[in-house]
């Protein structure tokens, strides 16, 4: 199986528990609709999003990543999402390196009461993997790979 | 040398002689150059705006475009409250509103990036260097003129365009006034309406608005009033005879802030024209330049 | 194989109108390792769970998906289900198909498009799940309560009435608060003073009640059950444990400062009591203003002093104590309108109170014993404009909240100037009048007929002509302007969180609200607890409320206190950080990151091919572990991982979406 060649994007969000995870159900709880697209992972801190989590994705086809933590200062474990942004930061980077648009990974802080702004980045992050198209980059890799497993 | 386009705009050019005169008088000490917006037309105050939104965006926008056009490397400069909120509002409106920004295009016919700054004489004169050069230049103090610094609302409002710290309390004029020996009192009417705008088609709602204004300034200790528009200045001294008739008070001066500093950093009189002011202002100004430091 | 149960929830019509859940179901079957798929109207309820149950019973499922409503609102529920069961509570995975995905999206194929994915991800989590099992802690059985305002005073009251030690932790002098400030309270009129000064009295006298005063919260570490508080006793001055508060010193002090329980309006000397009927009723020493501590000279209340209790030599001093539960009661401040409200004049008018400084005028203990006088020159006002929101319900300068209690006390304010001084005209601007209580409604409609005029309008500018101030604002019910000169302003500014809140709530870890009051952990259903375990919230540090409201939601606080206290022990998370010590290679990089100082490096005996060698290891300490996983993501090796949400986890789900 692969993924198809349409311009409906996947995107995974990796949300943490106490912030961004909360404000996408209150963005739920008030009805505001946003795209199809984003998939919500739980992890129980931004910090815990391993690099490798992001890379799988990339590598497997997804064409977009986000990753969500607390406002920098407000983390629930008081540090984790200071580790997220220095990690992330260079994370971007690495990914440009391999061939794959920087555009296509965003790490944002959205907090348990900005449901609107959860709803903003999911359109906007939506809007951005849609113009770059389908992530082709490792398509072949993968298929490959695949068939070898079967 | 700091260099800016300018504006100067129809009041500086009729009513507003000793204004004009002055800036230009004070600019040339402190080594400001004003290269003037070739072929500026009506910013569109008071009456573009009201008849149509394009209208009102597009006059201004004009003028910025041209200037943009040629130096675009200055920053627009202008002297008068109203210019500066229509070129203002016309900068803020090309930046952050798209829709107004393709009206004033396709109305000018010309493109217009908005990406310099619109600046009144407030803003050129508190730059830290420059307020410097005015203290350097001042070679006469104004001992103890009680001054009442009148803003203009459109100097201030609204906040979001202007960008200015204080829109109900600003300091910036007091401080520049303070370098020339002069006290600025304090005084409730610093950014008021005065009603220039509506004194010919709504004299009955606007008459009284400078007077409240001419009131409050006497009732604080003011000696004179000093404004950063030529409007306004116009308006404060032509509503005077009604003021000294409804109320029983005295006249009280009105001039610009670049007479205050032309007269400081040794103008005459006569170079720039204070005659011609409706309410004489010569002798409140002699007689701070006589007093001595108590 | 696996066998997972899937469960799909209805929700009534809440997922079943924009999923197609028999779609969903159907497509669940077809999953691997999915031995049983159904669905239900309602899982949550007692019906679906018994669907669970014996799901579970005829078809040996080992793990259980359910694809419901946020796991923030019904995993508890499903934990404690399974506890019943032959299934860890812990192989549980819930995919979020009502708040993620049927409340956000309109199209129905699309949605049940997303729901199938989102269960597939669940499925392959699940698939991994891993038997986990908590462990218990033991609880202190003491609790700190920080504000010592009726919030606080009452919360330790009820706490300390449960049997339970209390800690009431207050960084002014005394206990009390704003309500001891206040003159009389609506809808009542019954003197504030003499129905919270018992309280103080009680909180003071209570064996199970420690009052620290003069102390600030500097340090926190720890978590619910356990918390390790460092607190800081700012130096008094003056030794209480001798002091019998006999106020000779009070008298004899030269230095006169602005008294800040008047709020300015009246001085107090250096040496003294917040106010009169004070908890502990025992003067300090403010070293800002003391000559003694200022300059070297005077130590004249050392002279008077017949104990000798006067210590300048006196120090701040830092403790540690532990307690089970902590009780955030930190309280409001009037917002700084002077800074804001240029058109008011800013501050520079002397007859514009604000509605606390009213209280303290018209008090009959206040600077001027209850007359009300215009602070500038002594004089009866004949005019007073009240203007109401200041600050409040205005989001270009101030706050975009109500502050709630305004319209009460304005209505109170203006009482109290026509039953003082009948014959005053009492103005009140305001935007909308808000009386939602008690009483509250007739209370307004009592002061309109007393006389007070009520125009719906802001003030657009106050401004002083002679010795009037001019109002001038706009009538917009007659849709004119109106001006107003008035001898005296009282100005009802917006409630806003005590200063110092952000760092008191940093160091707990609790979240702050768009305004920076203090984040209930849900606005309907959880309005005393925060998301920190243990940390609970009473009064004004959660949002602007009056004094019933406050006293109920303290002594709710307390309750939640007391059952916390009342086990002796709880359970923790299992869902913490573990190493797999053949491949960790000591690095210690998880070590640095972690913000709990749960890992520690240990050596080990280990061998390498066939020499013996010592090396060290990462360990975990399970008790503080709080199962952030910022550990894992640090780690290089691999070696440590997250139980509940493995790497191996997270990939699962990472390669179910992409399939």
């Amino acid at each position: 199986m692969s993924v198809k060649e349409t311009n409906d994007p996947k995107i995974i969000a990796f949300c943490c528990n106490w912030c961004t995870y909360t404000g996408a159900d209150l963005a739920g709880l008030n009805r505001s609709h946003y795209p199809e697209n984003v998939h919500i992972v739980r992890v129980p801190c931004s910090g815990r999003v391993n690099p490798q989590f992001i890379l799988r994705a990339f590598r497997n086809g997804c064409d977009g990543v986000m990753v969500c933590g607390c406002h920098p200062g407000d983390c629930h474990y008081s540090t984790g999402n200071y580790f997220t942004r220095r990690r992330f930061t260079l994370m971007k980077r690495l990914l440009e390196y391999n061939g794959i648009d920087p555009g296509r990974f965003h790490a944002r802080w959205i907090s348990g009461s900005e449901a609107g702004k959860f709803r903003d980045t999911a359109e906007e992050v939506t809007a951005m993997v849609r113009k770059l198209g389908p992530n082709t980059r490792y398509r072949e890799y993968a298929r490959r790979e695949m068939s070898a497993d079967e | 040398m700091r260099k800016y386009s300018y504006f100067p705009g129809c009041s500086m050019e009729s009513t507003a002689k000793p204004y004009r005169l002055a800036t230009e008088y004070v600019m040339g000490k402190l080594g400001i150059g004003l290269v003037e917006i070739e072929d500026w037309n009506c910013c569109g105050a008071t009456s573009g705006h009201t008849l149509s939104e394009a209208l009102g965006l597009a006059l201004p926008a004009r003028s910025l475009a041209l200037a943009e056009k040629r130096n675009p490397e200055l920053d627009i400069l202008t002297g008068c409250a109203s210019c500066y909120a229509r070129l203002r509002l016309a900068m803020y409106k090309a930046r952050t509103d798209e829709r107004a920004k393709y009206i004033i295009e396709k109305t000018i016919d010309m493109p217009y990036a908005a990406a310099r700054e619109v600046y009144n004489f407030l803003d050129v004169f508190s730059l830290p260097d420059v307020r410097e050069g005015i203290a350097e230049r001042v070679v006469r103090k104004l001992t103890g003129l009680k001054a009442a610094c009148y803003y203009g609302c459109l100097n201030v409002r609204p906040a979001e365009v202007t960008g200015a710290p204080d829109r109900e309390n600003p300091t910036s004029m007091d401080e520049i006034v303070a370098l020339t020996g002069a006290e600025p009192v304090d005084w409730a009417f610093k950014a008021e309406c005065c009603g220039a705008a509506h004194q010919n088609d709504a004299a009955s709602a606007s008459r009284a608005l400078p007077h409240r204004i001419l009131r409050d300034a006497q009732s604080n200790g003011a000696e004179a009033i000093v404004t950063a528009c030529p409007m306004c200045n116009l308006n404060l001294e032509m509503r005077q005879d009604g003021y000294v008739n409804r109320t029983g008070m005295d006249r009280i001066p009105v001039f610009s802030l670049s007479e205050l500093l032309a007269v400081a950093m040794g103008a005459s009189a006569k170079r720039i024209a204070l005659e011609a002011h409706y309410v004489p202002s010569a002798a409140v100004l002699a007689r701070a330049l006589r007093r001595k430091d108590a | 194989m696996s066998k997972i149960g899937v469960f799909v929830c209805h929700c009534g019509t809440n997922i079943a109108n924009t999923v197609d859940v028999e779609r969903a179901v159907a497509s669940a079957r077809e999953l691997p390792g999915v031995a049983f798929a159904s669905e239900y109207k309602y899982m949550c309820s007692e019906p679906g769970q018994q669907m669970i149950k014996d799901a579970i019973e005829e078809y040996g499922l080992d793990r259980v998906v359910i694809a419901s409503c946020s796991p923030r609102m019904h995993e508890t529920t499903f934990r404690k289900m399974l506890k019943d069961t032959k299934v860890n509570p812990y192989m549980l995975e819930i995919a979020n198909i009502r708040e993620q995905c049927s409340w956000v999206h309109t199209d129905k194929a699309k949605a049940t498009e997303k729901a199938i994915r989102l269960i597939r991800m669940s499925v392959a989590k699940a698939a991994r799940d891993e038997p986990l099992f908590a462990s218990s802690i033991p609880i202190e059985k003491r609790a700190l309560v920080i504000g010592g305002g009726i919030a606080g005073i009452q919360a330790a009251l009820d706490i300390a009435d449960a049997g339970h030690e209390v800690a009431l932790l207050e960084r002014e002098p005394s206990i009390g608060g704003k309500m001891a400030m206040l003159d009389k309270t609506f809808p009542t009129l019954d003197c504030s003073a003499c129905i919270s000064t018992p309280k103080m009295v009680d909180a003071g006298a209570h064996p199970n009640i420690k009052l620290l005063t003069s102390c600030e919260v500097v340090k926190t570490e720890g978590y619910i059950g356990n918390f390790q508080v460092t607190i800081r006793r700012n130096a008094r001055y003056v030794n209480h444990d001798i002091c019998t508060g006999c106020g000779l010193c009070e008298t004899k002090c030269p230095v006169k400062t602005d008294s800040e329980f008047n709020h300015g309006l009246s001085k107090r000397p250096a040496i003294y009591k917040l106010f009169p009927q004070a908890v502990p009723s025992k003067p300090v020493i403010d070293k800002n203003s003391c000559l003694k501590l200022t300059k070297g000279k005077c130590g004249v209340c050392e002279k008077v002093c017949p104990l000798g209790c006067i210590d300048y030599a006196d120090e701040d001093r830092e403790f540690t104590e532990t307690f089970g539960a902590i009780v955030f009661a930190t309280g409001y401040e009037l917002i700084d309108w002077t800074a804001l409200y240029g058109e008011y004049g800013g501050g520079r008018y002397p007859d514009m109170l604000t509605g606390l400084q009213f209280e303290r005028l018209v008090n009959a203990s206040g600077p001027t014993e209850g007359h009300i006088v215009r602070p500038s020159d002594g004089k009866e006002p004949k005019t007073v404009a009240i203007v109401k929101c200041v600050g409040s319900r205005d989001p270009k300068k101030g706050k975009s909240y109500c502050s709630r209690a305004c319209c009460m006390y304005a209505a109170k304010h203006a009482h109290q100037i026509l039953d003082k001084l009948p014959g005053t005209r009492v103005f009140i601007f305001y935007i909308d009048v808000r009386t939602p209580g008690k009483g509250y409604e007739e209370f307004y409609d009592q002061t309109r007929k007393d006389g007070a005029i009520y125009v719906r309008g802001r003030i657009s500018k106050i401004y002083k002509d002679g010795d009037k101030l001019v109002c001038n604002g706009e009538d917009t019910l007659l849709g004119k302007q109106v001006k107003v000169m008035a001898d005296m302003v009282v100005l009802e500014t917006a409630m806003t969180p005590s200063s110092g809140i952000e760092e008191l709530a940093t160091m707990f870890g609790v979240a702050r609200d768009v305004n920076d009051w203090i984040q209930e952990a849900h606005p309907k259903l959880r309005p005393v607890e925060t998301q920190v375990g243990g940390v609970f919230l009473a009064g004004t540090c959660q949002g602007p409320r009056d004094i019933p409201d406050t006293v109920a939601h303290a002594s709710a606080a307390a309750a939640k206190v007391v059952s916390l206290l009342n086990k002796s022990e709880m359970e923790t998370s299992p869902m913490i950080s573990v190493v797999r010590r053949e491949h960790c290679c000591g690095c210690g990089a998880c070590e640095k990151i972690c913000p709990y100082t749960a890992i520690t490096l240990e050596e080990i005996d280990d061998r390498v091919g066939a020499k013996r060698v010592k090396r060290p290891i990462a360990s975990v300490n399970s008790g503080l572990c709080q199962g952030c996983g910022a550990c894992t993501a640090a780690c290089r090796t691999g070696a440590i991982d997250l139980l509940g949400f493995r790497n191996a986890q997270i990939l699962e789900e990472v390669d179910a979406l992409c399939l």
